[in-house]
């Protein structure tokens, strides 16, 4: 330990967070826990920082719902990566990112590799929809479904996509033989 | 028959049922945890309320916000008054919503769509 009490790599570290925050636009970063807390405090943070920044009504109740959809859905649907079985509440990392079009929420979390097939055809096939059939899919969806155990409607990334008229960004990495870690990107475009 | 009066919380809307008085409301905002701990009492007691209904129900939803898990309770709230309709009884849903809110208006408009239930759209001055 050096005479500042400071390793000089975690320095480092700090230095570098901050710089990466700054070259990719971050304005928010965490890693851990999502309870319901948790998404309401940053979901009422985000709403009110755009306030401040005088956005528009419409982008602000967009950004507001899509934190909060992300948010519940790594609450909810998070696996283990030793036993890739369901953890609760889940955890991962969530980031806020704002440029001159766009607001980004990202998240990553662990997921099992059973769940990858499904989750990249939902999200494929919703990538390939306009906007009229995605409100089609959003109506019957809502009709048809029934809540899952964990209290999702399966109708998040619909609702999503819909309502941002944005393609969703994703993509996963092993992590190892049993899980992913599955990275979810949603652009908000800025009027 | 009960009556139902929920106040209004952070993450949970105001709710009043109350039959005697023709008050059938949900307001504000819905993004619980848990959906179906807030929302099943609401349907249960509809499920009463519509064996021996008013002669005209009008509910009312002035919602600010909903999450994706609480679009499917507020759809079996309302297919409780798609029953009154279905059983010959006079039933509409009054959907107020913020004017500059072309969510909450689109919200409703989908609604009205997969329903046989009436709906009267009211925007509200900002």
């Amino acid at each position: 330990m050096e005479e500042n009490q400071i390793d000089p790599k975690f320095t480092k570290f700090a230095y570098e967070f901050h710089t990466t925050m700054v070259d990719r636009k971050l304005m928010l970063a965490y890693e851990g826990e999502i309870n319901q807390q948790l998404t309401k405090t940053f979901a009422s943070m985000a709403k009110n920082t755009l306030e401040k920044d005088e956005e528009d009504n419409s982008v602000r109740r967009k950004v507001f719902h899509v934190m909060v959809e992300c948010l519940q859905n790594i609450g909810k649907h998070t696996d283990d990566p030793d036993s890739g079985t369901g953890i609760s509440p889940g955890s991962g990392i969530f980031l806020v990112g704002k440029t001159k079009d766009h607001y980004a929420i990202t998240t990553g979390n662990i997921v099992s590799k059973t769940r990858i097939h499904e989750i990249r055809t939902l999200l494929t096939g919703i990538n390939k929809l306009d906007p009229d059939d995605l409100k089609t899919l959003y109506k019957k969806q809502l009709r048809e479904s029934r809540l899952s155990e964990k209290g999702g409607a399966g109708l998040g990334f619909i609702d999503i996509a819909k309502k941002t008229g944005q393609k969703i960004g994703f993509d996963f990495i092993e992590v190892n033989e049993k899980v992913d870690f599955f990275l979810l990107k949603i652009r908000i475009k800025r009027n | 028959m009960e009556i139902i009066n929920i106040k209004a919380t952070d993450e949970t809307p105001e709710v009043t049922l109350n039959a005697a008085n023709h008050t059938f409301l949900i307001a504000g905002r819905s993004l619980p945890e848990d959906v179906t701990a807030f929302y099943d009492p609401i349907v249960s007691w509809l499920s009463v309320y519509i064996q021996e209904p008013n002669d005209i129900t009008e509910f009312v939803f002035r919602m600010d916000y909903f999450n994706t898990a609480s679009s499917k309770m507020i759809l079996d709230v309302i297919l409780k008054l798609e029953h009154l309709v279905e059983s010959g009884h006079n039933a509409v849903v009054k959907w107020c919503y913020r004017e500059d809110d072309e969510d909450m208006e689109e919200a409703g408009e989908e609604y009205a769509d997969i329903v046989e239930v009436p709906f009267r759209m009211i925007p509200i001055e900002v």
